[in-house]
C-alpha cells in the first residue's frame, strides 16, 4: 500500500466504528467457492527502486541517432511550454468535467481546443477528442451510416493500413460492409487514388469515402474530385488530414469534406511508443446530432457571467445508454490540451515554419538521395514531408542502418507488398542536415 | 447581485474581466486564447531550412498553387509568458485530486504517484517510435509484456490485451471477440441480445449496440444484486453475453456471482466482466478465475492514472482461453528467454540476458486492431509503476483500504440520508437524496451544488439510475481519516441546512468561478466555437 495514509490506529478506529472486528468480514459478499486464491506477484518496491526498474526498462529502448521513421507517428519538437501546461496538476488530476462550476478550466481549454480545430480545418464543429485518428475515422464512417442510412463505406487503400485496420474492426460489429478504392501503385504510377477509380465503386448504397491527405505515402491526393465523385452518389467524403500540414494546405472544408478526422500527435503530443495521442474529429454543424463523443458549448449562468459546459449530451451513453450516438466515455482530454498548447505556442507562424521546414527538408533528403545514386523516388506525384524512395535491396539495408541507430523510414513493403524495396522517408523540423548527410553516408556503405 | 460592474469573480482566483461591448452585461473570468492575441507576437520560433538544404531539394515537386491554402488559420499570436499565464489561470478554475477532496463515484479518484509522471517523461520512452524495429523498442515491448504478465495474475485470466485505450474501448473489444466467438461456433446468426443489468453503466448497452447487438435489461433485486430468476428467464440461445459490473454501480458485490457466471455459462453466453470496479477486490476475487470469459481494466481507475481531465485512459481486457484466439493483435510476446526467468529477473529489478520480445500478429482469429499501434501505452508504463510500488500485498491493501473508506462513510452518513441498499459495500457507497427531495424540495443537485461552496468536489449524482436522487460516493484508499470526517461534518452540516436554510442550498454554489450554468440553453442554441468577427462561411443549418 504504497499510497495509503492510514495508520494502524486510523484503521482500528474505522473498523470500530463500522463495528466489525476484521477487514475480512467486508468481504463476507465474495461467495467461498469464488474467492481468489493466492496469487504469486512480486515484490512492493520503494521510490528508488520504482525508479531503477522504469529506468532499466527506458534504457533498454534504443532511440536511433537518426531517424526518417514517420508513416503516422512524427518526431515533432513538444515546446517546453507545453509539457508545463499538460503537466499541471489541476488538469491532469481533474476528470471529465461533469460539475462545471469547478471544471471551467478543462471546459473553457476544450472550447478552445474545439474552435482551434474548426479553424485548422475549416469545419463548423469538432468533438471534444477521441483515443486517435484511426478510432475517430472508424467513428466518422459509423456516423456517415448513420447521416445516410447506408451501410457500405468506400476507402482508398492509400489511407494509412492502421486507419483502415481499425476502421475494418469497428464495421465488423453491425456488419457495415468496407470496400477498398485501389490507388496508383505501380510503378511510374502517381500515388494517388484516382477519381474515376472512386467513382466506379460508389453508388447510392455507400454513406461514405474516406481518403487521406497527404495519403499515406505522403503524396497529395485530388480530394476535391474525390469528394465530388462521392458526393455524386449520395455519400459523405470524410478527409482524414495531418494537421501540422494544414499550415500549408488548403482546408478539408474549402475542398467539400463532410467530416474530417486526424491525428493529433503531430500537435505537441511526444511519440511514446504510440500513445496517449489524441484523434481529432471536425464536421458541419448539420450533422452534430450525429457526432459521437463530448462536445463543450459556451453559456452564462444566472449573473450573466460567461461559462462552458459538456453539451448536446443527448447523443452520449450516460444519457441514452443503447441509443447513443457511441460509447465513447472518457476519450484523450489531456492531449487535447497538449494540442491547444501547442497551437498556441506556435501560431500561425511557427506552423508554417514547422510545415515548410519538414517539406524543405523532405525534398533536401530526397534530392540528395536521387543525386547520389541511392535512391528513385517513387510515385510521380507531388508530396507534402514524408517521400517513398525505392532502394535497391531495401530490406537487408535497412535492417543493416538500424543496427548502426538510423532508421531508414517505413519499409512499405509489409503493407503493400507490390511496393517492393519501396522506404517512406519523413522529415520533420526536427530532421537536420547532418541527419541526412548520414542517411546518405549510411545508405552508400551499405552498398 | 449586480454584475455588470463585478469585475472580480467570487473565487478571486481567477482574472476579472470585463466585456469591451458597452452595455453588455458580462463578465468573463478568463478570456479566450484569442483575446489575447495580437498580431506578429510569437512564442515559440523554428529555424528556416539551410541554403544546402534548399539546394539539395531542387528539382523535387513543389507543392502546387492549388493545393495550398490561402489564409492562414487563425491560431492565436501570444508571447510564452501570456501563454502560460492563460493556462495557468484556467487550471485554478479546476477542482482536481491535488487542490482536493473528490469523491466521484465510479471514477476512482485516488493519488495519482508523481514517480510514475516521472517516469513517463524518460526520453527512453517518449521518443520510442511506435514502429521502430523491434530491436529499437526492446524496452517498450518488455514493459508491455510485463505489465500483461501482471494483470494475467492479478484478474485469473488466460491472456490480455494492452490495446483499448479506455474502459468502453475495452467494453467495445470484449463484444466483438464475443461476436467472433459465436461466429466462429456457427452461432453468429442466433445470438443477438446482450443482457445487462439495469444498475449498469451507460457504456454497456451503448457497447453492445455498436457491434449490433439489441439490449435486454435485467432488473435488480431488492438487495441490490441482479435479479437471479429474471437472468435465468432472459438467457437463451438467444443471448451472446451478459455484461456485468461487479462490484456493482451499487458499490455492492453480487454475492451469487458465482451462480450468475454458471447460469450464463450454461446458457452458451459469454460472461462479461465490466472491470471498472476491480479497485475494490483486489486479492478478494479474480474474475478469470471465477469462471468470467472476458473483462476490461480501467487503468485510470484501479491503478492511479492520473484522467486528464476526461483522459488519457486505457482499457486493457483480459480473456479465458476459449476467447483467447479472438484478442486484437498484436500481442507483445517474449520470443527468446525463458518467461519465468525473464518475469523473476525483472521482479528483482534485473535484465534477463537473450531475452528478446516482438510482436505477435500472426493471429488469424484476431478481431483485428481496434486501435492503430499498441494502446496508451504512456498509461501502462504507470501502471507498471504502479504495481511494482504496491507489489502484490500493497494491492490487496489498496482495496482493504478503499473498502473500509468506503464503509466507515456509509456508517458515518446513515444518520442523515437514506441508503437504499444498507448493507456492506465495497469501494463505494450510494446515498439517496429522496429524503431530503420530499421533505425540503431540497434535490441531490442542489446538494452536489452546496458541496462546491467547501471546495470539495461533489460525489457522482443521478447514477446509477435505479436510486432515486443518487449520490455515489466514492473516497479511495488515498484519503485521509481527517478529510473522511471532515467530509462527514460537510455532509452532515448539508443536511442540516436541506431542513434549516432551502433556498441556500438551491442558491449554491456561490464561491465557485461561475455559478450554475444554463446547460438548457447552452443545448438550444450550441455555441461550440469562438467566431472571429463577422463569419465569412454561412453556417450550415443545424438538424440531420
Ligand atoms: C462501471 C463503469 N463502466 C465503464 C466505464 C467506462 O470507462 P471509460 O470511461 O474509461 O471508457 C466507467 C467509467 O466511466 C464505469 O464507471
Amino acid at each position: 500500500m504504497a499510497y495509503t495514509p492510514h495508520t494502524d490506529p486510523d484503521r482500528a478506529a474505522m473498523l470500530a466504528a463500522i463495528g466489525v472486528a476484521g477487514i475480512d468480514d467486508l468481504f463476507d459478499d465474495v461467495p467461498p467457492a469464488v474467492r481468489a486464491a493466492a496469487w504469486d506477484l512480486p515484490a512492493p518496491m520503494v521510490e528508488q527502486e520504482v525508479r531503477a526498474e522504469l529506468r532499466r526498462l527506458a534504457n533498454r529502448n534504443r532511440i536511433p541517432d537518426v531517424s526518417f521513421l514517420g508513416y503516422g507517428a512524427y518526431r515533432h519538437l513538444v515546446p517546453s511550454v507545453v509539457s508545463e501546461v499538460v503537466g499541471r496538476a489541476e488538469f491532469s488530476t481533474a476528470y471529465t468535467p461533469y460539475q462545471p462550476e469547478v471544471s471551467q478550466g478543462t471546459l473553457q481549454s476544450i472550447y478552445e481546443f474545439q474552435s482551434l480545430i474548426c479553424e485548422l480545418t475549416g469545419m463548423e464543429v469538432a468533438t471534444a477528442s477521441h483515443y486517435d485518428g484511426a478510432t475517430a475515422t472508424a467513428e466518422a464512417a459509423l456516423m456517415a451510416c448513420r447521416l445516410t442510412r447506408r451501410e457500405r463505406v468506400a476507402v482508398s487503400n492509400a489511407v494509412h493500413p492502421e486507419v483502415r485496420r481499425v476502421l475494418a474492426t469497428y464495421c465488423s460489429g453491425p456488419g457495415i460492409e468496407v470496400v477498398e478504392v485501389p490507388a496508383d501503385l505501380a510503378a511510374g504510377g502517381t500515388g494517388q487514388t484516382d477519381p474515376a477509380a472512386a467513382a466506379a465503386v460508389l453508388d447510392d448504397s455507400f454513406a461514405c469515402l474516406i481518403a487521406q491527405q497527404p495519403n499515406a505515402f505522403g503524396v497529395l491526393e485530388p480530394m476535391a474530385e474525390l469528394g465530388q465523385a462521392a458526393h455524386a452518389a449520395g455519400a459523405q467524403l470524410v478527409a482524414v488530414v495531418e494537421p501540422t500540414s494544414l499550415a500549408v494546405l488548403e482546408p478539408p472544408g474549402s475542398y467539400g469534406a463532410d467530416i474530417v478526422t486526424a491525428e493529433g500527435q503531430p500537435l505537441g503530443i511526444p511519440m511514446s511508443f504510440g500513445g496517449p495521442w489524441v484523434g481529432l474529429m471536425a464536421a458541419r454543424m448539420g450533422a452534430v446530432r450525429q457526432m459521437p463523443g463530448r462536445l463543450v458549448g459556451a453559456t452564462r449562468d444566472a449573473a450573466g457571467r460567461k461559462g462552458y459546459v459538456l453539451t448536446l449530451q443527448a447523443r452520449e451513453q450516460h444519457i441514452r445508454r443503447e441509443k447513443a450516438a457511441s460509447n465513447i466515455c472518457t476519450n484523450q482530454a489531456l492531449c487535447a490540451l497538449a494540442a491547444t498548447a501547442y497551437l498556441t505556442a506556435v501560431g500561425p507562424a511557427g506552423l508554417r515554419e514547422v510545415a515548410e521546414l519538414s517539406m524543405a527538408q523532405a525534398r533536401h533528403a530526397a534530392g540528395a538521395l536521387r543525386r547520389a545514386g541511392l535512391a528513385e523516388r517513387r510515385f510521380t506525384a507531388p508530396y507534402v514531408a514524408e517521400v517513398a524512395v525505392t532502394v535497391p535491396d531495401a530490406e537487408r539495408r535497412h535492417a543493416v542502418l538500424a543496427a548502426e541507430g538510423v532508421v531508414a523510414g517505413a519499409p512499405l513493403w509489409r503493407d503493400y507488398p507490390e511496393l517492393t524495396d519501396t522506404l517512406l522517408l519523413a522529415a520533420t523540423e526536427l530532421t537536420s542536415d547532418t541527419d541526412i548527410e548520414r542517411l546518405v553516408a549510411a545508405l552508400e556503405a551499405s552498398r | 447581485m449586480s454584475v455588470v460592474d463585478e469585475r472580480v469573480d467570487a473565487s478571486g482566483r481567477g482574472a476579472a474581466f470585463a466585456s469591451p461591448e458597452p452595455g453588455e452585461a458580462l463578465t468573463i473570468v478568463e478570456p479566450l486564447v484569442f483575446d489575447h492575441s495580437r498580431p506578429g507576437r510569437r512564442a515559440v520560433r523554428f529555424p528556416v531550412a539551410s541554403d544546402a538544404a534548399r539546394a539539395a531539394g531542387k528539382g523535387e515537386p513543389a507543392l502546387p498553387a492549388s493545393v495550398q491554402r490561402q489564409e492562414a488559420p487563425r491560431l492565436p499570436e501570444v508571447s510564452e509568458l501570456e501563454l502560460l499565464r492563460h493556462f495557468t489561470r484556467l487550471s485554478q478554475l479546476n477542482i482536481a485530486i491535488e487542490t482536493a477532496f473528490y469523491p466521484l463515484g465510479s471514477c476512482t479518484m485516488k493519488y495519482n504517484p508523481k514517480v510514475n509522471e516521472w517516469a513517463a517523461r524518460l526520453t527512453g520512452f517518449t521518443d520510442s517510435h511506435p514502429l521502430d524495429p523491434d530491436e529499437l523498442a526492446q524496452g517498450s515491448l518488455e514493459l508491455q509484456w510485463l505489465l500483461a504478465e501482471l494483470l494475467r495474475e492479478i484478474s485469473g485470466f488466460a491472456a490480455v490485451s494492452l490495446q483499448p485505450a479506455a474502459g468502453a474501448h475495452g467494453e467495445l473489444t470484449g463484444m466483438l471477440m464475443t461476436r467472433a466467438f459465436h461466429r466462429s461456433n456457427g452461432e453468429g446468426e442466433q445470438r443477438t441480445k446482450v443482457l445487462v443489468p439495469d444498475s449498469s453503466h451507460g457504456t454497456n448497452p451503448a457497447t453492445a449496440t455498436m457491434v449490433g447487438y439489441s439490449v435486454v435489461t435485467i432488473p435488480s433485486n431488492e438487495r441490490g444484486g441482479i435479479d437471479l430468476g429474471a437472468l435465468r428467464a432472459a438467457l437463451g440461445s438467444d443471448t451472446a453475453a451478459l455484461m456485468i459490473t461487479n462490484p456493482s454501480t451499487l458499490g455492492i458485490f453480487e454475492d451469487q456471482i458465482d451462480q450468475v457466471v454458471a447460469a450464463v455459462r450454461e446458457a452458451g453466453a459469454i460472461a462479461y466482466m465490466d472491470g471498472a470496479n476491480l479497485n475494490a477486490i483486489l486479492g478478494r476475487f479474480r474474475p478469470g478465475e471465477a469462471g468470467f470469459d472476458v473483462m476490461h481494466f480501467n487503468l485510470h481507475k484501479t491503478f492511479s492514472t492520473p484522467h486528464g481531465g476526461g483522459g488519457p485512459g486505457a482499457g486493457p481486457v483480459g480473456v479465458s482461453e476459449r476467447l483467447a484466439p479472438f484478442l486484437p493483435r498484436p500481442l507483445p510476446v517474449l520470443r527468446e528467454g525463458d518467461a519465468d526467468a525473464v518475469r523473476a529477473n525483472a521482479w528483482a529489478g534485473r535484465e534477463t540476458p537473450g531475452a528478446r520480445f516482438g510482436l505477435d500478429w500472426d493471429r488469424p482469429q484476431s478481431i483485428g486492431k481496434v486501435r492503430s499501434m499498441f494502446g496508451n501505452f504512456g498509461m501502462h508504463l504507470r501502471a507498471y509503476a504502479y504495481i511494482r510500488a504496491n507489489g502484490g500485498d500493497g494491492l490487496r491493501g489498496v482495496s482493504d483500504d478503499a473498502v473500509l473508506a468506503a464503509n466507515y462513510l456509509r456508517v458515518r452518513l446513515a444518520d442523515a440520508f437514506d441508503l437504499p441498499y444498507d448493507r456492506v459495500c465495497k469501494h463505494e457507497v450510494v446515498f439517496s437524496g429522496r429524503r431530503q427531495k420530499r421533505q425540503h424540495g431540497v434535490t441531490t443537485l442542489d446538494m452536489a451544488k452546496a458541496i462546491l461552496d467547501h471546495g470539495i468536489h461533489p460525489p457522482t449524482i443521478y447514477f446509477p439510475l435505479i436510486v432515486e436522487e443518487a449520490l455515489m460516493i466514492e473516497p479511495t484508499e488515498t484519503e485521509s481519516l481527517e478529510t473522511l470526517d471532515r467530509f462527514v461534518d460537510v455532509m452532515h452540516d448539508i443536511a442540516r441546512r436541506a431542513a434549516d436554510e432551502p433556498e441556500a442550498l438551491r442558491a449554491a454554489p456561490v464561491t465557485t468561478p461561475v455559478g450554475r450554468l444554463d446547460e438548457a440553453g447552452a443545448a438550444r442554441r450550441p455555441d461550440l466555437r469562438h467566431r472571429f468577427g463577422p463569419d465569412p462561411v454561412p453556417e450550415s443549418t443545424e438538424g440531420g
